[in-house]
């Protein structure tokens, strides 16, 4: 039990994928611009980090090792494109806000990273933990981002039109910077640079 | 031709791949400590994005959509690089050992970069013609390269740079990132 929780944890604070491991980069920079889209983005990656990591490891005993690659990467596209197709089918206005970038979980380094490292070579209680840790902390990064982007960008606070704040000074002068890409980086920056300082994570 | 100029132009400065739209900022971050492998890896990048746009223009065109199969798009596309990347490998190691040498270790990473996987899902669902396909993908991978260069040539001299501790490494090249950036949007008035 102990072990199970510690896979949990290791993936949403120590080696969180984002922050610390450096890993699905694109993703998480480019629909960081508002925190609907941060919402979005991680309920795809998670459905497809979980089921990827339970299929991953339910077929580790009888994948052969030299194509184990082609095998993982065959998996992940077709949960992929399951999720894009529901998407598109249930949730049109998100999945024209993420659009390239569901397709583009394929390539997202987290998901290929964890079957390869975790999944192919762990029981699967062990492997779906991994994976829900690993999504969590994908999803707090990400979320955290984009709700100072959001927040400073246009100085409104609104989830799922739901109104929550509205910053006297910035909602007739917003900073738009952080809503265009280079705010990305710049908040990203200052965030890493925040929690190693503070010891948060570890600097690598 | 202006056409092709303009989507040449917009691809290399306007809309960079890594700088305006996240793509490839793994290699970004990861192969730009040094000038010579930014640029190996640069051209491992325009070599297998322009024959990764071309095969999968003809196999979505072609294959998919007159069988009404484009939702496979993903999979397949995924195949076509994944094997395109290998016989690449394979052809350049028989033919020129050379290149192989500099270029042959950043030729697997290159599978997994979203920066050629997205360039092909760019080109079809713009809809461009298979000249222009070819146009925008060189444009793409040469935006990439130079930005990559770029990088490369400013983080050679933040080695030696004082910076605080927590910013060291990965902190500031986000930080360079963003000042390039900026510099890149001077370019928007040019189409």
């Amino acid at each position: 039990m102990k072990a199970i929780i510690e896979n949990l944890m290791n993936g949403i604070i120590k080696s969180n994928p984002v922050l610390v491991l450096l890993l699905g980069l694109c993703p998480t920079l480019a629909v960081s611009t508002s925190i609907d889209n941060a919402f979005g983005m991680t309920a795809a990656v998670l459905f497809v980090l979980i089921s990827s990591n339970i299929i991953v490891s339910l077929i580790r005993k009888f994948t052969p090792e030299r194509v184990r690659i082609p095998v993982f990467i065959v998996i992940i596209a077709t949960l992929v494109t399951i999720v894009d197709l529901s998407m598109q089918a249930f949730l049109p206005a998100l999945s024209k806000s993420l659009g390239i970038f569901i397709p583009l979980i394929v390539v997202n380094c987290i998901i290929l990273g964890r079957a390869e490292a975790f999944a192919s070579k762990n029981k699967l209680p062990n492997s779906i933990m991994d994976a829900l840790g690993m999504g969590i902390g994908f999803g707090i990064a990400i979320t955290i981002i984009s709700f100072f982007r959001q927040v400073i960008g246009t100085g409104d606070l609104t989830i799922f039109d739901i109104k929550i704040l509205q910053v006297p000074g910035l909602i007739d002068n917003p900073m738009s910077i952080f809503i265009l890409p280079m705010g990305a980086f710049l908040v990203v920056s200052i965030l890493i640079a925040t929690l190693r300082y503070t010891g948060v994570i570890n600097s690598g | 031709m202006d056409n092709l100029f303009a989507i040449f132009i917009s691809m290399a400065l306007i809309n960079n791949l890594v700088l305006s739209k996240f793509l490839g900022l793994c290699p970004f971050f990861g192969v730009s400590k040094k000038l010579s492998n930014a640029i190996s890896m640069g051209l491992a990048v325009i070599m297998v994005m322009m024959a990764a746009s071309i095969v999968s223009w003809f196999l979505y065109f072609h294959l998919l959509i007159p069988f009404g199969i484009g939702y496979m798009s993903t999979v397949i596309f995924i195949l076509v690089i994944a094997s395109l990347v290998q016989i690449l490998e394979l052809t350049i190691r028989r033919t020129n050992v050379t290149l192989y040498n500099s270029l042959g270790i950043y030729l697997p990473l290159i599978t997994t970069n979203c920066a050629v996987l997205g360039i092909t899902f760019i080109n079809v669902r713009t809809g461009y013609n298979l000249i222009e396909t070819i146009v925008s993908a060189l444009g793409a991978g040469v935006g990439f390269t130079l930005v990559l260069a770029i990088m490369s040539g400013i983080r050679e001299r933040l080695e030696l740079a004082d910076i605080p501790e927590s910013f060291k490494g990965i902190p500031v090249a986000f930080l360079v990132a963003m000042m390039l950036g900026i510099c890149f949007i001077a370019f928007s008035g040019m189409v």
